[in-house]
């Protein structure tokens, strides 16, 4: 039952940094320091060399169960999640049925369950079937367990009515999650409007498209009091302005996906529909300024977007490809990337990756501290690997990054105390 | 020195060479076309497949003219938009069209990169006949055919292009060809109109039509997509003639010598006015005419042995 | 290609077949055939296959109108299209124009060629003719004849019989090309 992981070198941001053990039981932390004794009757994992982290937390997948079970289900999105080390989801409702009410909500979270891998936390519509009209049951949605609310993909693009959703999540405290994007200002657009669409004769989503609404619901945060939290920002605007209402006090926490901090909209070139997601691959310019945004703390949340299709669907031609990309087994080489470009420190990249996300909903999770949950993520640091879609757990094999040469590889998952994934044959 | 690629997709990625390779290849059609028998057995045995998604006469037409000249086989496919809905992609329809040993498919599409992508999944040559927004290089090439057959120099020659050039690939065609053959570009229009960016791509906007044409040697006036209208990108037809439409009085602010040309049908009166439509009439039969003959070259090149 | 290999100063792998005497001299010998075969030039006309054929064609109008007063119509004709290997090879040869700029309908058209191998040459020049008209007759003259026809094609007037063997590879080097004219065997490298 009671599990040691001995030598690792263990990063519990802002608690415990260095060479320890990680003493686990009964599903729970129950000590972390030097030289643990091993528990009567114990396993211990040897884990001298490699780091020992907080389970990630990835506040942005989608797992497509209910409905599209061609691309991705809870157990396979489950399993993918471990298999990149992370051991807390957070699924967006656009499902079929929207996650709207407390039937769908309690189904997640039953599946999730049943697939035994990772924790899936479901994230409530702000809206009835996220058509931005009235006001889905969200204080139902949180009673049943869902984590955020958000209308994903499809923007509450009415101000009036993503006011009251604010207003009302206050009584919850749950944080209201928006992917900012103007639907008129972008409509039919299939990539970063620039050179790149130009040439390519695509038709454009401009980077202000997400600007201006970034600028409405910072306004809104503002004016409501509510608990904001920005997905996938991915423009140099975003950024500006995420970063002056933070200074202003304004409760708004954001993400990136590693996609937007590695690619640039050049990868479309070619008409690669990997290389089509939504937000789009911005501009050079852009992954600078999301680089600065996660270096100076502006970006709290590194999460993936996690966006599973089926390889028909992306042997479309470009424009009639859907968005989007799948990254839980690719993200902690990404991120670990940054790192070693010198923007962030592990520490901080662990953060983005554990401590962080479970702040901005609130979640009791990302972190190693004593009587916590125990979800653990050993990573040996140095090994580097090819990205194989082919050997992804996901379902769906939708990744520009096929082929890469990475470093950073999970080499076990642990989930409420149980190994939940281990890499090797 | 012959044509070294698979397929024809764009005029972004032909060298200088090779564009003017084509338009040599077109001058011997053009010979060929004025025979009393018009047509000569290169491409006997070979299939070539117009794969029309869009509806399109005037392009299709001028390619199964092209190709039987060449003595090719000629299937029309024209896949009626509720077999795609149906959730049949291109590379499935393309690949059937292939299996009846399809040596060239010319393909006509609504989205940009369709050729792309089906150039990328079949063996057979891919010709793009205009994908979305993003090329039509065979109409380019016979534009550039007719401004050479008019005598005029590629290089320091000043083109004006006229219209909706962000929903145009005419426009990016011969922007691409254009300023690599060493001519000033002019993209004339409102701002509603030009695609971000394009000026990096090595041509000048102009939002003062008189300014744009002051001393061209071409003007060549894009389609106005009447449908367009309620779409923001100009408030009236009435109102886009008088500040974008061809007047006789426009003509003269550009070289004496100049010419007009249209890719075709003219909306009278609103891009043209209809004296200077009727004046022009025959450039635009001559690049009917050399359509053909730019369109056999392309063929004639494209058909190398798989 | 260097130009030790292929301009004027190695001639090593060369061996002379006609020199330019040669040639002048079967040249005004063919040009007095043609006339004396048809009775004057009055209804002829020539047609060179480009390259060679053309400037040996060019040279024959000159001796014919010596010879008669009169210079015949003259023309230009690229076969390419009509080549019977043009599906099977892998990349395109380059196309010339055909110039023909008068009529041939009823002319005796001679269709003039440097050298004669296997005939297809000839057959795809004979097609690419009529597809320009209806010609009253056509002749062929060639400046060399090397046998291995392929098909039942042969020549009016030539210049020189060449028995050859298959492999040997023969030039007709001409001054419009930028050469010393002469016919040579080109011995392939060893």
């Amino acid at each position: 039952m009671a599990l040691l992981i001995k030598g690792g070198e263990v990063i519990d941001p802002g608690r415990y940094v260095g060479v320890g053990d990680v003493l686990i039981n009964g599903g729970k932390i129950t000590a972390v320091g030097r030289d643990l004794p091993v528990p009567p009757g114990g396993d211990v994992l040897d884990a001298r060399g490699l780091l020992v982290l907080p389970g990630f937390v990835d506040l942005h997948v989608h797992f497509r169960e209910p409905g599209f079970e061609y691309k991705e289900t809870i157990q396979s999105g489950s399993a993918s999640a471990v298999a990149g080390g992370f051991t807390t989801v957070c699924c967006m409702p656009n499902t079929n049925p929207v996650n709207d009410n407390q039937a769908v909500t309690e189904f997640i979270i039953e599946r999730g369950r049943e697939a035994g891998l990772a924790n899936v936390l479901p994230i409530g519509a702000i809206t009835k079937r996220s058509e931005g009209k009235e006001l889905a049951e969200i204080g139902d949605l949180h009673r049943s367990g869902c984590v955020a609310i958000s209308d994903d993909g499809k923007p509450v693009m009415n101000s009036l009515v993503m006011r009251r959703a604010m207003e009302y999540a206050l009584a919850f405290d749950l944080t209201v999650v928006d992917h900012c994007e103007d639907l008129n200002l972008a409509e039919g657009g299939c990539m970063n409007e620039g050179l790149v669409s130009t040439e390519l004769g695509l038709p454009g989503i401009p980077a202000a498209a997400e600007d201006v609404m970034v600028a409405r619901n910072l306004l809104l945060s503002e004016l409501t009091g509510a608990r904001l939290h920005l997905a996938h920002i991915s423009t140099a605007g975003s950024v500006r302005m995420v970063r002056e209402a933070k200074a202003r006090g304004i409760r708004v926490t954001a993400e990136a996906c590693p996609h937007h901090f590695t690619l640039t909209e050049t990868m479309v070139h070619g008409y690669n529909t990997h290389a089509k997601m939504n937000p789009p691959l911005r501009t050079g310019e852009d992954v600078r300024a999301i680089k600065e945004g996660l270096r100076d703390g502006t970006i709290d949340v590194i999460a993936t977007d996690h966006a599973p299709h089926a390889a028909q669907e992306k042997q479309q031609d470009f424009t009639e490809a859907p968005f989007g990309i799948v990254g839980l087994e690719t993200a902690l080489p990404l991120t670990l990337g940054l790192v070693d470009e010198g923007v962030l420190s592990l520490e901080q990249a662990v953060t983005k990756l554990t401590a962080a996300p479970a702040a901005a909903f609130g979640l009791r999770k990302g972190t190693l501290a004593v009587g916590a949950d125990a979800d653990v993520t050993i990573v040996d640091r140095h090994a580097q690997w090819e990205v194989d879609p082919s050997a992804f757990r996901s379902k769906s094999r939708n990744t520009p990054f096929a082929g890469w040469k990475v470093k950073g590889l999970v080499t076990t998952t642990i989930v409420g105390g149980r190994v939940a994934y281990r890499s090797g044959p | 020195m012959g044509l070294k690629r698979k397929d024809l997709l764009g005029l972004a990625s032909l060298s200088t060479d090779e564009i003017k390779l084509i338009l040599d290849t077109a001058d011997s059609f053009k010979e060929v076309t004025g025979r009393e028998i018009k047509k000569v057995p290169a491409l006997r045995g070979k299939t070539v497949v117009n794969l029309f998604f869009e509806p399109s006469t005037r392009t299709r037409t001028s390619f199964e003219l092209a190709a039987k000249r060449l003595s090719a086989d000629v299937i029309n496919f024209s896949p009626s938009t509720s077999s795609v809905v149906k959730g049949e992609t291109l590379l499935d329809t393309a690949r059937n069209i292939e299996a009846m040993q399809a040596d060239i498919i010319v393909l006509r599409h609504s989205s940009a990169g369709a050729a792309d992508t089906l150039a990328r999944g079949v063996k057979s040559s891919v010709i793009n006949a205009g994908d979305g927004w993003h090329e039509h290089p065979t109409q380019a090439l016979l534009d550039l055919y007719t401004i050479r057959q008019r005598g005029l120099e590629f290089k320091g020659l000043r083109v004006a292009v006229v219209g909706d050039v962000a929903h145009s690939r005419v426009a990016r065609s011969n922007l691409y060809a254009l300023t690599k053959l060493g001519a000033e570009v002019r993209l004339v229009g409102p701002a509603t109109m030009m695609p971000s960016g394009v000026e990096r791509l090595g041509a000048t906007v102009y939002h003062d039509m008189d300014e744009g044409l002051r001393g061209v040697h071409v003007i060549m006036m894009l389609r106005l997509q009447l449908e367009r209208q309620g779409r923001a990108l100009f408030p009236t037809i009435r109102e886009y003639a008088r500040l974008y439409g061809l007047t006789a009085e426009r003509v003269e602010l550009a070289d004496p010598g100049a010419i007009v040309m249209h890719p075709g049908p003219i909306n009278r009166g609103v891009e043209i006015a209809p004296d200077v439509a009727d004046s022009l009439s025959s450039v635009i039969l001559d690049q009917v005419a050399n359509g053909v003959a730019v369109r056999m070259g392309v063929l004639y090149l494209m058909s190398e042995a798989g | 290609m260097s130009e030790m290999r292929d301009g004027k100063a190695d001639r090593s792998n060369e061996k002379l077949i006609m020199d330019a005497g040669d040639i002048t001299r079967a040249l005004t010998r063919i040009a007095h055939e043609i006339v004396e075969r048809n009775k004057g030039v009055k209804n002829v006309a020539l047609i060179g296959i480009r390259t060679g054929g053309v400037h040996l064609a060019h040279r024959l109008i000159e001796r014919i109108q010596t010879i008669e007063g009169v210079r015949v119509p003259i023309g230009e004709l690229d076969i390419t299209l009509y080549r019977d290997d043009l599906a099977l090879r892998k990349n395109q040869p380059v196309l010339r124009k055909t110039s023909v700029p008068f009529d041939i309908a009823g002319k005796v058209v001679v269709l003039v060629d440097d050298v004669l191998f296997t005939g297809r040459t000839i057959r795809a020049a004979m097609d690419g003719l009529m597809d320009l008209g209806r010609p009253e007759e056509i002749q062929l003259a060639v400046l060399v004849d090397r046998g291995h026809r392929q098909l039942p094609i042969k020549a009016n007037y030539i210049g020189k019989n060449l028995p050859t063997s298959r492999e040997e590879k023969v030039r007709v080097l001409l001054e419009e090309l930028g050469e010393d004219d002469r016919v040579v065997i080109v011995k392939s490298p060893a």
